[in-house]
């Protein structure tokens, strides 16, 4: 039951926006319900950027998601009942319950990494994105970032050997407004758009609340990317409506007005995107998506637990084993 | 039999590897003018696609060869200084050595991490002489410090062919080290593999790295009124603990002599395990650096630090007349 990437239609892409809310919502159920140990950084509000970004990319094109990720796996491809399961640390996940929902790799769907030294995944993408430039194979890189990654210094190191180097990567910034509680505005100097430019890297910060502005962004960046013209950084203005993490829900922090999330609500992307789209269109893809969202639950929920046996599987790549420890 | 220097065995390793494997490749600082000597003659040989020159981006070109590994090649970086190793600690140890499980066996990272000048010389000061060794041991990273040319050649070759990250140290008292060997012989050393460079009954030496010269000094010094046993991990991550307690069997009597620091170090994980699983007779030593050595830059400063050859000999006579 793989969800394929959104279909550059109108009604696909209201099928991944709404697919992805869903999916976050589910999510947070099983949260709440204590099958999902890790919690989610649920991307709810900022569904239209994966929607557009991954709709611009082929199916070779490669993926350096980010802690926020859940989006991001879905709309490059990933199947949802896979990835819920690893979100719940299950056998049947991608990487079998070892990368969780904070660091998936989904090589099935070209989903490398999701490195959780927030910003380091810039390099990283670099390194890919040269490796597949030497090697002709017309790729595309895309790595995506919050606004908490542009004030790692890590960030710049791989905007310069990509500039450097004129990779073909796309750099994706979901400014969504905090670094967990940190406003935007009190972590960053200067904007976000002026470091991609200080590399002489083309960047444009445009609402990330629309997914054909998305989409249409995306587009062009990508094939400045195949046609050898190097990188660009897109900074999305996003919003998420959920705390940064599901430990909100019980830590409730005040870091922000009630006020200011309903605004952000007013320009919802699933709104915005659903109403391009036919009532009775929409409500068949709602009906379809509930359906198979039970279906991702239940395979989730359903799926065996890791034996604690195997703990050390998969650490290296050959037959060492750590010791264990204790001895006798 | 001709000369090899431990400082062209790694060139020579590196050298056929890359003939051997296109997906090899060097990045690194420095690269035009093979400013260490291990790529001496590679950019003309190889190229510019393949010797990657890098500005001064520890961390970026670190994480780059981890996103180049993931994408299929094997890179190879050069680190002129051993503390760029603490400055890309958390690239190698919480990123590239984390992904192979953390994607459930999906990649691997086969990157070889290599300082050609680990460790120290004397003069260098504080941010120059730190030896770095135990702590990627502690962190589950593949970890070997040659201490020989041929077993520079052998085990760099098997580092870059390995599907994990490896770091690999040269100390730099090693490079002028020259070796008598037959270039025909020379070949892959497994990891975890230690090497009895010299044989004995009564006590057995662990030296790692430049101290193992030391140490078969020392023997061949003593060897009138004790035979020392010489043992080399040459691994210090996997670790031969089967080699040492094969050599602790016949000996019972443990000296560990290390230029690490002592708190958490080598020597500490060494003389625990020891102690724990494997025959002694009398209580097992260790000379090493203090607890958490800073080297002044004056000479004097810096080697009142070093473990010496001096230390070796007293220690190694206070643990045979323990009964």
């Amino acid at each position: 039951m793989t969800e394929p990437k959104a279909a550059r239609t109108p009604e696909g892409l209201y099928r991944m926006i709404r697919f992805i809310r869903r999916f976050e919502e589910r999510s947070i159920d099983l949260v709440k319900a204590g099958e999902i140990q890790s919690g989610v950084h649920a991307c709810i509000g900022q569904e239209a950027v994966p929607t557009g970004v991954c709709a611009a990319l082929d199916p070779d094109d490669i993926l350096l998601s980010s802690h926020r990720g859940h989006g991001h796996l879905l709309a490059k491809g990933s199947d949802p009942a896979v990835w819920m399961a690893e979100m719940a640390g299950r056998v049947t996940g991608f990487d079998k319950g070892r990368g969780g929902s904070f660091h998936p790799s989904d090589f099935s769907a070209n989903v490398f990494n999701a490195t959780g030294t927030v910003g380091h995944g810039c390099a990283i993408a670099a390194g890919v994105a040269w490796s597949v430039q030497q090697a002709g194979t017309g790729q595309v890189v895309v790595s995506i970032f919050g606004d908490g990654a542009v004030t790692q210094g890590a960030l710049l190191e791989g905007f310069n050997l990509a500039a450097l180097m004129k990779l073909p990567v796309v750099y994706v910034c979901e400014n969504n407004k905090y670094a967990t509680t940190l406003p935007v505005e009190a972590a960053v100097a200067g904007s976000i758009t002026g470091r991609g430019e200080a590399f002489g890297i083309p960047s444009s910060t445009l609402d990330g609340q629309d997914v054909d502005v998305v989409l249409a962004a995306a587009d062009e960046a990508v094939a400045r990317a195949r046609d050898g013209g190097g990188p660009s950084l897109l900074e999305f203005s996003t919003y998420r409506y959920e705390g940064h993490h599901t430990f909100e829900l019980k830590a409730r922090l005040r870091y922000r007005e009630e006020a200011e999330i309903a605004a952000w609500r007013e320009r919802d992307p699933l709104d915005i995107q659903a109403a391009r789209v036919p009532a009775d269109v929409r409500d068949r893809i709602d009906a379809e998506i509930e359906a198979e969202l039970d279906e991702v639950v239940r395979f989730a929920v359903d799926s065996p637990k890791p034996d604690p046996i195997d703990a050390f599987d998969y650490m290296y790549s050959d037959t060492l084993r750590p010791r264990a420890g204790v001895t006798g | 039999m001709p000369k090899l220097s431990y400082l062209k065995a790694l060139n020579r390793a590196l050298g056929d590897e890359m003939e051997r494997d296109p997906s090899v490749f060097v990045l690194g600082e420095d690269m035009h003018h093979a400013l260490t000597n291990v790529t001496a003659g590679f950019m003309d040989r190889f190229g510019a696609g393949r010797i990657l020159e890098m500005p001064l981006t520890e961390q970026g070109f670190t994480n780059f060869a981890t996103g180049a590994a993931m994408a299929g090649l094997r890179p190879v970086i050069e680190f002129q200084i051993p503390f760029l190793l603490l400055l890309v600690f958390e690239q190698i140890t919480n990123q590239a050595n984390k992904f192979r499980l953390m994607s459930g066996g999906q990649t691997s990272i086969p990157v070889t991490y290599l300082c050609p000048a680990a460790g120290w010389r004397v003069g260098w000061g504080a941010q120059h002489s730190d030896q770095v060794h135990s702590l990627f041991a502690h962190m589950g990273v593949k970890t070997v410090v040659p201490a020989t040319p041929s077993d520079a050649y052998g085990l760099l070759t098997t580092a870059i062919r390995d599907d994990d990250p490896v770091v690999v140290l040269g100390p730099l008292a090693t490079l002028a080290v020259r070796e008598d060997v037959d270039f025909a012989a020379l070949a892959p050393i497994p990891l975890g593999v230690g090497r009895v460079h010299r044989e004995g009954d009564d006590i057995t030496v662990v030296a790692v790295g430049h101290l193992v010269h030391d140490a078969i000094s020392v023997a061949d010094e003593l060897a009138d009124e004790v035979s020392i046993e010489v043992f080399d991990p040459r691994s210090v991550y996997p670790f031969d603990w089967a080699g040492l307690a094969a050599s602790l069997e016949k000996t019972g009597r443990l000296v560990v002599i290390d230029d690490g620091n002592r708190f958490s170090g080598l020597g500490a994980e060494i003389l625990a395990t020891a102690a724990e699983e494997m025959h002694l007779v009398v209580p097992p030593r260790r000379i090493t650096r203090p607890d958490g050595a800073i080297v002044g830059a004056a000479p004097e400063l810096d080697v009142a630090l070093q473990p010496t050859r001096a230390q070796l000999v007293t220690t190694i006579q206070q643990v045979m007349k323990v009964s």
